[in-house]
């Protein structure tokens, strides 16, 4: 029942934020330079007369600042994201094709960044001031400050061009026509590079924050007491450690996945992942504003679907945090 | 210990220091050693680097200098860094501070303010505002500023309310003050450290964020700059990769240089939790 009532006012949270961010959405389109009609066709040339008039009509671009709002905002609650008159689709179709490979490409990158980095910052505080320690909390600095794409195109440039290994291009083997299980690992083979490289840089943040935490922890005084009770090290770092530092990672986590979702642009840009990042980024090109805007608000809700998630996660991490949390 | 003693006794923020100084002069000096600037063509195109006398890093797609490129766009990077910091900071830290000292309806609404730019995805948002502004360095900057600031205000926040206890604050209301200077002259002078470390971090992440943004074509196309060139270089990356390696690795020491240096500041600032850290 506690939790019900959590999620349900988690969900009402989430609805408010997406309908402040569609308002968000349309003040941009306003600050935008030049007619907002003209801006939401496209490019000059995308879209003629009639159809900048027929966006006029529709948005009511004639009628008083708040009626525009409302109209527009309410296209958004019933899933209107608008028409890209590039791509010649709703908007909304275009991002419900290549929302799966989105989700599966951040999913992946958030799940192996998560353990691995928890993993990697548990062994670095267990041989804290050794050599392992000190190369391990050196790489996740250098992975730190390695910008993403970067590290996607060499990922690319020895994996794919040089040794050969993985695919570096696309979510399938084009023309293949694999089915079943064989098209699965296909797609797997080509989910690794991309999820890796999108990972990486999450994988280090939650590595350094896993062992400053567990450092942290361990100086506590229940630590002290385990250990007179004669447990081993590996129990106490596991039962009694692990259990408290990992909340403080947990919280990191769902703050940082608004950037895991934002890096997927670049991700997906570098790999040419089907997904919106990608959409993204050939919209910018086409300065297809309309399909740019629909990204966004869909990327937000993603992130709050992500924090929902962390949100479930910690309660099961941590039972103590009720409803009130 | 000082704090100089402090800061100049850890390798790893020193290393940092050395190379951000490199990376600065060769900034200040671009237009000293390549007077001919960044967009010029100098020789034939995909000159290996080595291999020409007075290009010592080759040449890029068009016959560029891919040297003049790299020392023009560090000029970039740190402008950009610097100012969209410093506009980050003018935003968050009065937000911060105000939400912490009065509390209760204005802690409340500016943390609702706060949450909601940190839910949205902020490279997606600042992608969003640099392609409906045009990309100009202004622009970009402004952009880089509005996606950083949430975690500001949160630790000023955070930093107030703790200060704001203490007891030479009761004693400043005793003696009279206004609260707006309590807040001013007393708190906020107390909070200045741990701003200084994040500081120091958001650079090195604007940094990272404006190579990223003109990675995808949102660039200034008046200013060169590392994400450019990468971007620039990627399709011929089979054939020439070193015109994609070589900006990253630029990018890569000058973010490494920032980050080493807030961590040994962080170090300094606070010995208390540094040494805990530690342990």
């Amino acid at each position: 029942m506690q939790i019900a009532i959590a999620i349900f006012s988690r969900l009402v949270k989430a609805a408010l934020t997406l309908l402040a961010i569609a308002v968000l959405n349309f003040f941009l389109v306003h600050a935008a330079p030049g007619d907002p009609a003209v801006v939401l066709a496209g490019e000059a040339g995308a879209a003629d007369e009639a159809m900048i008039e027929q966006l006029r009509e529709r948005f009511g671009l004639d009628q008083p600042f708040h009626v525009q709002l409302g109209k527009y905002v309410w296209g958004i609650v019933q899933f209107d994201l608008g028409y890209s008159f590039r791509q010649g689709a709703p908007v909304s179709q275009l991002i419900a094709e290549r929302l799966p490979a989105t989700l599966l490409l951040t999913m992946t990158a958030f799940g192996i960044s998560l353990a691995c980095g928890i993993a990697l910052g548990v062994a670095a505080a267990a041989r804290v001031g050794k050599a392992s320690d000190t190369m391990l909390t050196t790489l996740a600095l250098l992975f730190y400050a390695t910008p993403l794409y970067w590290l996607a195109l060499m990922a690319v440039l020895v994996f794919s061009v040089w040794l050969g290994w993985l695919p570096g291009f696309g979510y399938e083997t084009v023309g293949a026509n694999y089915t079943g299980l064989t098209r699965l690992l296909d797609i797997l083979k080509h989910l690794i590079l991309p999820a890796l490289t999108l990972g990486l840089f999450f994988m280090s943040v939650y590595m350094r924050m896993t062992r400053a935490s567990m450092l942290e922890v361990s100086q506590l005084d229940f630590v002290k007491t385990a250990r007179a009770k004669g447990l081993s090290g590996p129990a106490i770092r596991r039962r009694h450690i692990l259990r408290n530092a990992i909340l403080p990672v947990v919280t990191l986590a769902g703050l940082q996945a608004g950037q895991l979702v934002g890096g997927a642009v670049l991700t997906e840009t570098v790999f040419a992942w089907p997904g919106i990042g990608r959409l993204m980024f050939e919209s910018l090109a086409a300065r297809d504003y309309n399909t740019i805007l629909g990204v966004f608000i869909v990327s937000a809700a993603m992130v709050i679907l992500f924090n929902i998630i962390t949100d479930l996660v910690y309660r099961i991490v941590d039972p103590r945090i009720g409803a009130t949390a | 210990m000082t704090l100089w003693k402090r800061f100049s006794s850890n390798t790893g923020a020193m290393i940092g220091v050395i190379i951000l100084l490199l990376v600065i002069a060769i900034a200040l000096l671009a237009p000293v050693i390549f007077p001919k600037g960044p967009w010029q063509m100098v020789q034939r195109p995909f000159l290996a680097p080595f291999s020409t006398d007075g290009l010592p890093l080759g040449t890029d797609t068009l016959g560029r200098n891919v040297a003049a490129q790299l020392a023009y766009g560090a000029r970039v990077s740190l402008l950009v860094g610097l100012v969209s910091t410093v506009v980050a900071l003018l935003i968050g830290v009065p937000l911060g501070a105000v939400a912490g000292f009065y509390g209760s309806w204005v802690d409340e609404g500016a943390m609702r303010f706060t949450e909601f730019f940190q839910t949205i995805p902020n490279f997606a948002l600042a992608i969003v505002l640099v392609a409906i502004l045009e990309p100009t360095l202004t622009s970009i900057t402004l952009a880089i500023a509005i996606v950083s600031w949430p975690p500001v205000a949160r630790l000023v926040r955070a930093e107030v309310m703790s200060v704001r206890k203490r007891e030479f604050v009761d004693a400043a209301r005793v003696a009279g003050l206004t609260r707006r200077r309590i807040l001013v002259a007393q708190v906020l002078p107390n909070t200045v450290s741990p701003i200084i470390v994040m500081a120091s971090l958001m650079v090195a992440t604007a940094i990272l964020l404006e190579s990223s943004l003109s990675f995808l074509g949102l660039g200034d196309p008046n200013a060169m700059s590392w994400g450019y060139m990468i971007g620039a270089a990627r399709t011929v990356i089979r054939q020439h990769w070193w015109l994609s390696f070589l900006p990253g690795i630029a990018i890569v020491i000058t973010v490494l240089a920032l980050n080493l240096i807030g961590e040994g500041l962080n170090d300094a600032l606070n010995p208390h939790l540094s040494r805990k850290a530690r342990a």
